[in-house]
């Protein structure tokens, strides 16, 4: 049996307690395994450390214990390998949305003169639909545009791997539809492995292939694993005819509430 | 709306200055004296000091027709102890512009390692913490003792006192940058210059220009007191030499011009912010 992509074995963290000494992990024992062009999306309630858990894999935050294994090498550090979409959009505000994307193709591609640069980042933002934005200020752009800049950020180093933060969260749900619909038709052009935090239960059926659900924490866990065994055709349109979409929303809906309801019965 | 606001705004200010011009007008009306002395002795001291009044306090009219002799003539030169106020104001803008610019070369790059080391600005800190209430007038003595030259100890003091503001917002502005864009160049495995150089000075920018501000304000502001120390040249020395010779229509024109001066400073750097600010 081969290898997968990515390999994630016992991952914890926790941080320094009040007396000195480590605190209860904010999750332990979390492994999974990613397939080169799989789409993962995790859900769990705020503070089970999902957003921890792709900082580690992004590498700008340090696993308390644990090994991540991408492509047969140890993640050990931020790479080009590893696109990001971050949460708040994080976009450099005295950069156009065009000097946004440059700004990561200059240094995945530091040979490539000015204008194939500018020609690598306007493409990418042409594919995310903002040809006629190149040149706009972050603060000149809907709350839709800058996630949108974002991705095509992320997209235009070609990583080996995007990770996405709760991309949407902050958007409204038209946008946040349209959106989803482009990142699901890129990321099927593309075949791009894709780690995707989300609180929305039906973006991940639409978009996933894999759903991990995390239980809450302190001593957070990858609680279950759900295969979405939907046409991988679906659209948001059709998503809702399918069969087995209910079941699968009915079982993660159960989850997220049975998890909930547990932890308040539960004296802290 | 705006546009009438405006107007009305202008009309208050010039209301505003006609009250206070009338009021000093009215403040400075000399009265006639009532002490009778011998006509001879009063034709040679003059009419005020024999009818026992004292010099009185220069009204609006005076002081505009010495402001009018000074527009008219600002460069000559006319030996040491009578130059036009424009060369004097001109002495004392190129103090401050090299104490300003060479505290500018020592505090932003200074401030930009501290604010990115947290070691280095808890070091730093107590050192900064100290130096920086001193009155900057205070290292004067220590600056002629050591350098022995008045014109550069007085742009040694406008250093020591722009120095403080431009360090403090440099190290705050570097530290402050937000760890979303930090992290955005972390992960495309920007170098640590382009960095420096394409996320933090942006992002830390309108918090520099804030500090060359107020450095640039406190620096008008201690000039005038240095050079009337140091003496000379420059617009403190002429305050203080019209002092002596109780020409207090000169020193008024002499206020007027410093507050214009530095009210221009400000704008300067005003203009300069808006250039490198941003909207997130």
């Amino acid at each position: 049996m081969s290898r997968p992509f990515l390999e994630v074995h016992g991952l914890a963290k926790h941080y320094a307690g009040r007396d000195g000494g480590p605190s209860a992990p904010v999750f332990e024992n979390v492994g999974f395994g990613i397939e080169r062009g799989e789409f993962i999306c995790v859900i769990g309630h705020s503070g089970c450390g999902k957003t921890t858990i792709l900082n580690i894999l992004a590498g700008i935050d340090t696993p308390s214990a644990g090994t991540i294994i991408m492509d047969g090498r140890e993640v050990d550090g931020p790479s080009l390998e590893r696109g990001v979409v971050f949460q708040a959009h994080a976009l450099l505000p005295w950069m156009t949305a065009l000097q946004n994307v440059e700004f990561g193709v200059r240094s995945r591609w530091p040979a490539y003169g000015p204008r194939k640069v500018r020609e690598h980042s306007a493409r990418y933002l042409e594919m995310v639909g903002l040809a006629h934005a190149l040149d706009r200020k972050p603060a000149e752009l809907s709350g839709g545009m800058k996630q949108r800049v974002g991705i095509a950020r992320a997209f235009a180093i070609q990583p080996k791997m995007l990770l996405l933060d709760e991309p949407f969260g902050a958007l409204d749900a038209l946008t946040r539809g349209t959106i989803q619909d482009e990142l699901l038709a890129i990321v099927r052009k593309t075949a791009q492995t894709v780690f995707m935090i989300t609180h929305d239960v039906d973006e991940a059926i639409l978009l996933a292939d894999r759903i991990l659900l995390m239980s809450t924490g302190p001593h957070a866990r990858i609680a279950e694993t759900v295969a979405v065994d939907l046409p991988r055709s679906r659209t948001r349109a059709s998503l809702h005819h399918e069969a087995r979409y209910y079941d699968i929303r009915n079982h993660l809906v159960d989850f997220l509430v049975d998890k909930a309801a547990k932890k308040e019965a539960a004296p802290s | 709306m705006p546009v009438a606001q405006r107007w009305r705004s202008a009309i208050l200010s010039l209301i505003i200055l006609a009250v206070l011009l009338g009021a000093w007008q009215a403040a400075t009306r000399s009265e006639e004296g009532t002490a009778v002395v011998d006509p001879a002795y009063a034709a040679l001291v003059g009419k005020a000091a024999a009818s026992g009044g004292k010099t009185p306090f220069p009204g609006p009219g005076e002081v505009g027709a010495e402001l009018w002799r000074h527009l008219e003539d600002p460069f000559y030169d006319r030996g040491p102890n009578d130059k036009g106020l424009g060369l004097q104001l001109a002495y004392s803008i190129s103090r401050v512009l090299a104490g300003f610019l060479c505290a500018a070369l020592v505090a932003i790059p200074l401030g930009f390692m501290i604010g990115m080391s947290p070691t280095l600005y808890q070091a730093f800190d107590p050192f900064i913490q100290v130096l920086k209430p001193i009155s900057p007038l205070a290292w004067m003595p220590l600056a002629l003792y050591t350098i022995k030259d008045a014109n550069s100890s007085a742009m040694f003091v406008i250093f020591i006192c722009s120095v403080w503001p431009m360090l403090i917002n440099t190290a705050f502005g570097v530290g402050a940058v937000r760890q979303d864009w930090l992290n955005v160049a972390r992960t495309l495995e920007v170098p640590r210059l382009r960095t420096a150089r394409q996320v933090i000075l942006p992002a830390a920018a309108p918090t520099i220009m804030t500090g060359m501000r107020i450095s640039v304000g406190i620096a008008w502001l201690v000039i005038v007191a240095a050079e009337m120390l140091i003496g000379g040249t420059g617009i403190g020395y002429f305050v203080w030499n019209e002092w002596n010779n109780l020409s207090i229509a000169n020193i008024i024109c002499a206020i007027l011009f410093i507050g214009l001066i530095g009210m221009a400073l400000d704008l300067l750097l005003a203009r300069a912010a808006r250039l490198v600010s941003y909207r997130e």
